[in-house]
């Protein structure tokens, strides 16, 4: 991109400093303000690594962590399984001109309120919700099945929500991938079957990296999902440092580990980074 | 073979549309429900909970409180992504990479510990919670949203368009206001629009930082500790005509570049 000049060098800074000075004073400094907090005390405000070593040390907090990464692991993976044949159908056999409605109405539900698509999940899920009352009116279970506050619930909640992000990015990555590709391996011989998983899956893999990486971030700092449909039968990382917060006003704990928490994504981020060889646009 | 894979798909599709649309499905169809719990079978259609709705003022002022922080964070968060995108489009300015990094970085944490270190900053600084507290917090995972689509989309050839005014002697305001602003109309449309719906729709920043008057979504996170209620499904829904409305919108001033 071409720049200009022969202005002065006041004006850029003034452009740039409003923007710069928000970020500084409203992000940065508050960054550092939690990473005092983390280590002060509770009681008493004195310089201490207790709320790091009561981490490392509680088991209870641990599991939390252990629960995040399982449940976290878990969406990734079910999200970019069910997405990727459903991007490849609205790109491959859906004809060009439905292709952007069709696109439109399978993420028509993602701007319902974020709050607002949890709780209808808990409608469906419920102990006397659709599922369970279909399922007992047709006679197929005697009881009711425990399908909300557990696992299955926050995850099938997550799911919901990282299909419908995930078909966006995958769907993008297939129709940005040149024809000639195709061509080229059906002129060599290939068979669909074949031109698949050696041409268009490999090419699609990076952004589908891109996507499963976005969604390990958004996820693993959820806190609605967690807390409205699994409930406190177990805990997440994100409902551990609110916890903190609401019941007992500990502020140091709850900056503590959200410290962690966010060193857990920095790593994964630097992971992921070396590995795909992202590199910033 | 190629039927076999065609018939297939379409019962994935369709498969996969059911579960996307499900949840909304069951929230609009029991919003209707004319008795007290939103579970089959369905008793309506009945407007009774909307009216309940209307007639709640916690919910219309908490509803009135999201549109504001939405509009005054969006525009905030719009003029210092356009005047920093301006800035570092036209200008060399030193460590241009580094600052443009800085701006966007926000986007790479998530909306719980920006809440969690504004909430530590402002309870240090003595600031109380409030509804400016979580518009602050809006500006700040708004900005670099505004910033990255608008400094993405100033082009060369607006370059040579504001060259041009300033070639007649148009003085760099002139320039700023009937000719870059003008031009980057869409891409400023879009970027407010797009942070609109992401404010509007934020929970855990306004679930911290405000106390009494909040926002929408956090009057709606206190009306389920009723547990399940047509009333909810009934503001859920009303939340989800909004947004419908927000994104026709963001479609609408993107298509208009569409033909350019």
């Amino acid at each position: 991109m071409s720049t200009v000049n022969n202005s002065g060098r006041a004006l850029p800074w003034a452009l740039v400093t409003p923007a710069l000075g928000w970020t500084l004073l409203f992000f940065v400094l508050p960054f550092i303000a939690m990473g005092f907090s983390s280590l002060t005390a509770h009681e008493g405000g004195g310089f201490t690594f207790a709320n790091y070593s009561q981490f490392f040390t509680d088991p209870s907090y641990w599991r939390a962590m252990v629960n995040s990464l399982q449940v976290t692991a878990i969406v990734t993976v079910v999200s970019v399984l069910l997405a990727y044949p459903f991007a490849w159908i609205l790109a491959e056999q859906v004809p060009e001109r439905w292709q952007r409605l069709a696109l439109m109405v399978a993420v028509l539900p993602f701007w319902t309120s974020y709050v607002v698509r949890s709780y209808s999940w808990l409608l469906v899920l419920a102990q006397n919700g659709v599922i369970n009352r279909t399922l007992t009116g047709l006679g197929l279970t005697a009881e009711p099945l425990q399908l909300a506050n557990t696992r299955f619930a926050t995850v099938t909640g997550f799911v919901h929500f990282f299909v419908m992000l995930l078909t966006l990015t995958i769907f993008a990555n297939l129709k940005q991938l040149s024809p000639s590709y195709r061509k080229a391996a059906a002129d060599l011989g290939a068979g669909p079957v074949r031109t698949f998983l050696h041409v268009v899956l490999p090419l699609t893999l990076p952004g589908i990296m891109v996507g499963a990486f976005l969604t390990f971030v958004l996820c693993i700092g959820d806190y609605i999902t967690p807390q409205i449909l699994g409930g406190n039968n177990e805990l997440l990382m994100p409902q551990l440092v609110m916890m903190q917060i609401g019941r007992r006003g500990d502020f140091p704990l709850a900056s503590a580990l959200s410290i962690i928490l966010m060193a857990v994504v920095t790593v994964a981020y630097l992971a992921c980074a070396r590995w795909l060889k992202i590199e910033r646009a | 073979m190629r039927q076999i894979v065609r018939i297939a798909s379409w019962i994935y599709a369709v498969t996969v549309y059911g579960f996307i649309f499900l949840p909304v499905i069951v929230l609009v169809l029991f919003s209707l429900q004319a008795t007290s719990f939103p579970i089959p079978p369905f008793t309506g259609p009945s407007l009774r909970w909307y009216d309940a709705v209307l007639s709640d003022t916690r919910l219309t002022s908490a509803l009135v409180n999201s549109l504001i922080v939405a509009i005054l964070s969006s525009a905030a968060a719009v003029t210092l992504g356009f005047l920093s995108a301006w800035g570092f489009a036209r200008f060399t300015l030193p460590s241009s990479a580094l600052l443009r990094g800085l701006i966007t970085l926000p986007l790479t944490v998530s909306y719980l510990i920006i809440g969690m270190g504004l909430l530590v900053l402002f309870n240090w600084a003595g600031l109380p919670k409030s509804l400016l507290a979580a518009g602050i917090g809006h500006v700040v995972i708004n900005l670099p949203l505004c910033f990255a689509i608008i400094y993405s989309q100033m082009g060369d050839h607006q370059i040579n368009i504001e060259r041009a005014a300033r070639d007649l002697g148009a003085p760099e305001w002139k320039v700023l206001l009937l000719i870059t602003v003008p031009v980057m109309a869409p891409a400023i449309f879009a970027s407010f629009f797009l942070s609109m719906t992401f404010s509007w729709d934020e929970f855990v920043i306004s679930f911290l930082l405000t106390r009494f008057d909040t926002t929408l979504p956090v009057e709606i996170w206190n009306l389920l500790r009723s547990g399940l209620n047509p009333k909810t499904n009934a503001v859920g829904s009303l939340v989800f005509a909004v947004s419908i409305v927000l994104v026709v919108l963001f479609e609408l001033t993107l298509l208009r570049r569409k033909p350019a």
